[in-house]
């Protein structure tokens, strides 16, 4: 489903290289875990992903489902079915979490020659969705992302990937910032979306959320590349050891 | 102080071609603002107060033309039950407008303020503006008290039940417009006046609003959306003990305009909000100046100035909050901001802040950026394409403006005409 290739990163301003050759392939059905090093571009990885700007791709492919992702439009690529929920989302003063929520709920319909959703469906859905998430609906009603504790910042990027539906759901350390009953909270989310479709990346730097959400495949990313693969147990050497065998052994 | 040779001439040229209505009890107002402004002269490129603002096209001898700009949008204010009063080209139209009858207030005609023996405008005709020529001068107002053409007097003694709404229509291409309204609000009446249109190809408006103790006051304007009509605007307003005034304008084109609200806080515990939405596009040049003076004690005033501009358009703002001494406890609040969609386009700036009194909490800022990078990309990885995501995030720019008008019904009215600019880009 998710089909990276060699991919080489760059700063666009600066001659940084950040990405050095990521070869990674995430199956339909799959969660792929993604530990690694601060610094090592694992955040880099799900921005060049998602379209952000800033990032010059030297060297390399990505594509979902055969296309291309590369060439498109970070709104194409959300239309195509990525999805990034962000390390550290952002507050949009001004713009209403529901209004927001629904533009591109509808946005995405549009793009894929589907009808709008009239604003009753989205209600209901949104409401029985955020209840799952102890999302109250005072919160609906804020700005996006403002005055938000760190955690309901978390919690809020589930909810728009419950209401987005996306096949490919990148997770950037969701994990941080969560106490332990909004980590359940967030694994049930995810949880709830895991099917033969929908192929999953979560970034994270704890066992604990994959305690509640288990992966198939756990990588180790250093230095811009993928060190090593394996089973979950990879994740527990990770959260003994740390980092400094495996990276040994690498090199 | 003889003025220069050149600002002399202009002024000269300018009045020669208007004539004094014989309006026979504001005559000697009338009469005063003509000598106040034979002493300051018309406004030229070299004065402060216009550094910003090239007044030549407001104070030449003839208007230049401007084309009617014709769409197919309901009227303003469409939706709402109001009185309207109607002026085409600046001259009021009886046929086109309401009654002037309504419980709660009263509504004269300029011209018929002198058939009463007794009238409260008379008392009030050209005092706040020859007040607000202190400290700074501003000619074209005084140009305005005295030439006038047309006007109301609105005299609010209660709770009227419905807006009253001044349409100005603009029907010839060369028309120029010198309208003067007084207002008075009573101990404890509320009224809303509305206001809309182009009025003219080059109007001049002068308002005079003295809200007596716990009266209150609701503005919305929204200026016309002709390309090519320039406005000069002056409010004046005196506020007494406890009184409130929230007035709000919403510009969308027009090549020129100069916006002044010079607000006195003459009592006690009274509170001003003036705010201004902008939103323009290529030739469009919008000026707010605006100067809050605070003479009472435990007053409240806010600035609340969003500008948007692409293509060229300039915007300005020059506000200023004098605190005098002794208005302790004042609570002043100032913020001027632009969002510019391109390069071309520039936001000039001038916050003032002047104390003379201890305890006061006063804030100002000013800040001029383009779109937010980060919430653009966060919105478009949420399949929403970027200009749907700049529209969204221009008027998230401009919300904090336009929350300022208390009834939700006429916000959401402008920010559907907001909407509507954004959608034709224009
Ligand atoms: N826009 C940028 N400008 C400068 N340096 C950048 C930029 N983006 C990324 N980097 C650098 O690239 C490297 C990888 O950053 P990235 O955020 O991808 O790491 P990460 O693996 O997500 O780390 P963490 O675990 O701390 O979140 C870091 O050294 C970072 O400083
Ligand atoms: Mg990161």
């Amino acid at each position: 489903m998710l089909e990276i290739k060699n991919l080489h990163v760059k700063l666009e301003e600066e001659d940084k290289q950040i990405l050095k050759g990521v070869d990674l392939t995430v199956e339909a059905g799959k969660v792929h875990a993604i530990m690694g090093p601060n610094g090592s571009g694992k955040s880099t990885l799900s921005y060049v992903l998602s379209g952000r700007d800033g990032y010059e791709v030297t060297e390399g492919t990505a594509s979902l489902d055969g296309a291309d992702l590369l060439e498109m439009e970070p709104e194409e690529r959300a239309a195509a079915g990525v999805f990034l929920a962000f390390q550290y989302p952002v507050e949009i003063p001004g713009v209403g979490n529901m209004i927001f929520l629904r533009t591109a709920v509808n946005a995405q319909r549009k793009a894929r020659g589907q009808d709008e959703l009239s604003a009753t469906d989205f209600l209901k859905e949104v409401r029985a969705k955020a209840k799952a998430l102890k999302i109250d609906a005072e919160m609906l009603k804020r700005p996006v992302n403002v005055g938000f504790s760190g955690g309901e910042k978390k919690r809020n990027e589930i909810l728009q990937m419950a209401m987005l539906e996306p096949k490919m759901c990148i997770l950037d350390e969701t994990d941080s910032g969560l106490d332990v009953d909004a980590m359940k909270l967030v694994a049930e989310g995810v949880n709830a979306l895991r099917d033969e479709q929908r192929g999953f990346l979560v970034i994270t730097h704890y066992q604990r959320l994959l305690d509640h959400i288990k992966p198939d495949v756990v990588h180790i990313m250093a230095e811009g590349r993928i060190v090593k693969s394996g089973g979950p147990e990879l994740a527990l050497e990770v959260e003994h050891n740390g980092y400094a065998d495996i990276l040994a052994e690498v090199n | 102080m003889a003025l220069p040779q050149a600002k002399q001439t202009a002024t000269e040229e300018r009045l020669a071609v208007l004539r004094m209505p014989d309006a026979g009890c504001t005559r000697k107002a009338r009469e005063a603002a003509l000598e106040r402004l034979r002493q300051m002269g018309l406004p030229g490129r070299r004065d402060e107060y216009w550094k910003y603002t090239r007044p030549d096209t407001l104070i030449s001898a003839d208007a230049l033309p401007a084309a009617l700009f014709v769409n197919d949008e309901s009227p303003m204010f469409d939706e709402f039950d109001r009185l309207k009063i109607v002026f085409i080209d600046g001259v009021f139209s009886p046929e086109e407008s309401d009654e002037l009858s309504l419980e709660g207030v009263s509504i004269d005609r300029l011209e018929d303020i002198c058939c009463k023996d007794i009238h409260w405008a008379k008392e009030l005709y050209g005092v706040l503006e020859a007040n607000g020529q202190n400290p700074v001068p501003r000619p074209l107002a005084a140009l305005n008290t005295a030439f006038a053409s047309d006007g109301v007097a609105i005299h609010v003694t209660g709770k009227p039940s419905k807006p009253i709404s001044l349409i100005y229509r603009h029907a010839s291409e060369t028309s120029d417009a010198i309208l003067h309204h007084v207002i008075r609000v009573e101990s404890g009446a509320e009224v809303t006046i509305l206001e809309n249109g182009p009025a003219a190809s080059r109007f001049n408006k002068c308002m005079e609003i003295d809200i007596a103790d716990g009266g209150t006051l609701h503005h919305v304007r929204a200026q016309g959306r002709d390309h090519q009509r320039r406005a000069a605007t002056h409010m004046f307003t005196r506020m007494g003990h406890e009184s409130v005034y929230k007035s709000f304008t919403l510009t969308v084109n027009g090549v020129l305009t100069r916006n002044e609200q010079v607000v006195e806080l003459t009592g006690d515990d009274a509170v001003a909000h003036v705010a201004g939405a902008c939103v323009g596009d290529g030739e469009f040049h919008h000026d707010d100046t605006v100067f809050v003076t605070h003479d009472a004690v435990n007053c409240e005033s806010r600035q609340v100035f969003k500008k948007v501009l692409r293509n060229g358009a300039t915007g300005v703002f020059q506000g200023k909050i004098l605190v005098k001494e002794g208005a302790q406890k004042t609570d002043g609040y100032q913020i001027s901001q632009s969002l510019l969609l391109d390069g071309d386009s520039q936001f000039l700036a001038k916050p003032e802040l002047e104390i003379y009194a201890d305890d006061v909490a006063c804030s100002h800022g000013s800040t001029s950026g383009a779109i937010d990078e980060t919430a653009m990309f966060y919105l478009r990885s949420r399949g929403i394409p970027t200009r749907e995501a700049t529209d969204m995030l221009t008027l998230a720019f401009l919300a904090e403006a336009v929350q300022e008008i208390e009834d939700e019904a006429l916000a959401d009215v402008i920010v559907a005409r907001l909407q509507d600019w954004l959608a034709r880009r224009r």
